[in-house]
């Protein structure tokens, strides 16, 4: 393979595992922070205490965690035909990814409100404040870093997940390098795939560094 | 007329589904405050303080009794109402409970935000309040840049935004130094003579009280065991409050002696009574601990004395020059709290 063919599928690989991980972060990053916030106030004692409902939502983020990607992959095939109307291709690996991600996501998004000291929610509950401020002034404005660096293990996690998404078609650096160096022994393609990824998740996890030491005042 | 008006307060946690582990945190207590004055409640660990505050802008909600606050019955309230109620009363912390996302002029308007003072107005108004609290030049900073007692000037600060008649402090002072300490407690006094803020705090450290009190109860598995104006409260005989406030590090008997516990307050405690006893009846007065503290509530001494055993015209004589004479007590839990603040 000449070195032009390399990086022109790299750079179609590098192109998919982008635009997959990008689409599904945004998606996972409403998604779980919604299910994150939802999981914190109905909990037991939470400001909005309802357990069954706290239950069943914990139950359905454990099954959904507890199954391996690629099964997850597979049993959404229909939920999948039914929102983007293929189920190969990139779009289509999408779905399943973030489904994936979601309850990733949101229990991160738990423990970061969790870690919001209660003595601050209740000087904010004794200034009279209601529960939208307590929410959006309070707990997720303070847990701010720790929902980004959440939120870029979580990218960082689409980018693991998203190799898997060749099965259905989707492409990306992953997909290449399970294709040329798992399957054909084509060493070259493999180490180059690799060393993408590699630069591709340090870029994503110094971004998200710096972004949280900005944010950081603790 | 009273500020604060509490009445046959109780308030049990129960451990989930358990009966059997119920503790009984506040346990019927009626305390009323009057405007303007500066109240204590002192105890020790676990003795329902934090419990009774919580209860006063409804953070708990009591089981029984009544909370008012200006007149209203705030278990009475909904939500809407509730939240209303809680801008004229103002909270500070023990460990601040600042935003530590948000500078210190953010941090007073966020309490201006939540009470919904129009943006226009908030920026001279938290320049205002900074000021009122001496932290001009902080503004721009983030709380982890500030120390303790600058922390504890912007939950002060912040606690006044909305003009609050009342405020509440949860051991505001517990977590500072003895000289910071000094520093708040002036401020709130000051605040106190200056807004003419009511003041409801808590603490175990009898130095609050001395410092800033006017009156004060003293508060033991759940109940007041003593309240009321300091004054009063040294009035009486045997009171904790004034064991506390005057550790007497001594033993309470002697060999051929009488040895009483003498409090005296007001003018009292600056007259030469001892003396003058010692001179009238012509015998040897033994002061074996003791000393006179100028209070926020008045000036006041407590003395252990030992007098020759066997004539009580000398003690007589000295109830009758406004002196209260009580038993030597060995220390109460409080009084050795006093002795280590
Ligand atoms: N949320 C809670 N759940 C269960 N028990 C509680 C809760 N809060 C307080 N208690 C119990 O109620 C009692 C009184 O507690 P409280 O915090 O009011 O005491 P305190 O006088 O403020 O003590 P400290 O000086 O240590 O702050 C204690 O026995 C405590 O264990
Ligand atoms: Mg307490």
């Amino acid at each position: 393979m000449t070195w032009s063919e390399l990086s022109e599928l790299l750079a179609v690989g590098l192109q998919e595992t982008a635009w997959m991980v990008f689409v599904s972060t945004v998606l996972t990053a409403v998604g779980g922070l919604l299910l994150g916030i939802l999981l914190v106030l109905t909990a037991p004692g939470g400001m909005l205490a309802a357990p069954a409902v706290s239950s069943v939502l914990g139950f359905i983020v454990n099954v959904t965690r507890s199954l391996p990607f690629i099964i997850l992959l597979v049993a959404v095939i229909p939920f999948t035909r039914a929102v983007v109307g293929t189920t190969i291709g990139t779009d289509a690996a999408i779905v399943p990814l973030t489904i994936g991600a979601i309850p990733f996501f949101a229990r991160i998004v738990e423990a970061a409100l969790r870690e919001v000291p209660p003595d601050v929610v209740a000087a904010a509950t004794a200034m009279g404040a209601t529960r939208r401020q307590i929410v959006g002034k309070v707990l997720l404005r303070e847990a701010r870093p720790g929902l980004v660096a959440g939120l870029t293990i979580t990218v960082i996690a689409l980018v693991g997940y998203s190799a898997m998404a060749g099965v259905v078609g989707g492409g990306g650096l992953g997909d290449l390098a399970i294709r040329y160096g798992y399957q054909r022994f084509d060493t070259q393609v493999m180490i180059a795939t690799v060393i993408a990824l590699i630069v591709f998740v340090q870029l994503v996890q110094t971004a998200g560094d710096i972004l949280v030491r900005r944010l950081s005042h603790r | 007329m009273y500020v604060i008006e509490i009445a046959g307060l109780r308030k049990t946690y129960r451990a989930k589904g358990r009966r059997d582990r119920a503790v009984v945190a506040v346990d019927g207590v009626d305390l009323s405050v009057a405007e303007g004055d500066v109240f204590g409640v002192l105890g020790q660990s676990g003795a329902g303080k934090s419990t009774l505050l919580r209860c006063v802008n409804m953070l708990e909600r009591p089981d029984e009794g009544t909370v008012k606050v200006g007149g209203v019955d705030l278990t009475a309230l909904d939500r809407r109402g509730l939240r209303e109620a809680r801008h004229g009363i103002g909270m500070i912390h023990q460990h601040f409970a600042l935003l530590s996302s948000r500078t210190v002029a953010g941090n007073v308007a966020f309490a201006l935000e939540v009470t919904g003072v129009p943006r226009n107005e908030r920026r001279e108004r938290v320049a205002e309040l900074l000021e009122l609290v001496g932290l001009g030049g902080r503004a721009d900073a983030y709380p982890s840049q500030l120390s303790g007692g600058q922390k504890q000037r912007v939950g002060i600060a912040r606690a006044l935004a909305a003009r609050p008649k009342v405020l509440l402090s949860d051991e505001a002072t517990s977590a500072l130094d003895p000289e910071t300490t000094d520093s708040i407690l002036r401020l709130l006094l000051d605040l106190n003579q200056r807004l003419n803020l009511t003041i409801l705090l808590i603490t175990h450290e009898m130095n609050v009280v001395k410092r800033i009190c006017r009156s004060a109860a003293v508060m033991r598995d759940g109940r007041f065991v003593e309240s009321g104006a300091i004054t009063d409260l040294l009035d009486r005989p045997d009171s904790e409050l004034a064991r506390g406030l005057f550790p007497l590090d001594a033993p309470t008997s002697l060999d051929g002696h009488t040895v009483v516990d003498v409090t005296v307050s007001g003018d009292g405690a600056d007259a030469p009574l001892l003396a003058e006893v010692a001179r009238r009846f012509d015998i040897d007065v033994r002061i074996m601990a003791g000393s006179v503290e100028q209070l926020a509530a008045t000036r006041a001494g407590r003395f252990r004395l030992a007098v020759p055993a066997g004539d009580d015209a000398p003690l007589n004589y000295l109830s009758e020059r406004g002196a209260r004479i009580g038993r030597p007590t060995a220390p109460s839990p409080i009084e050795i709290q006093g002795a280590a603040s």
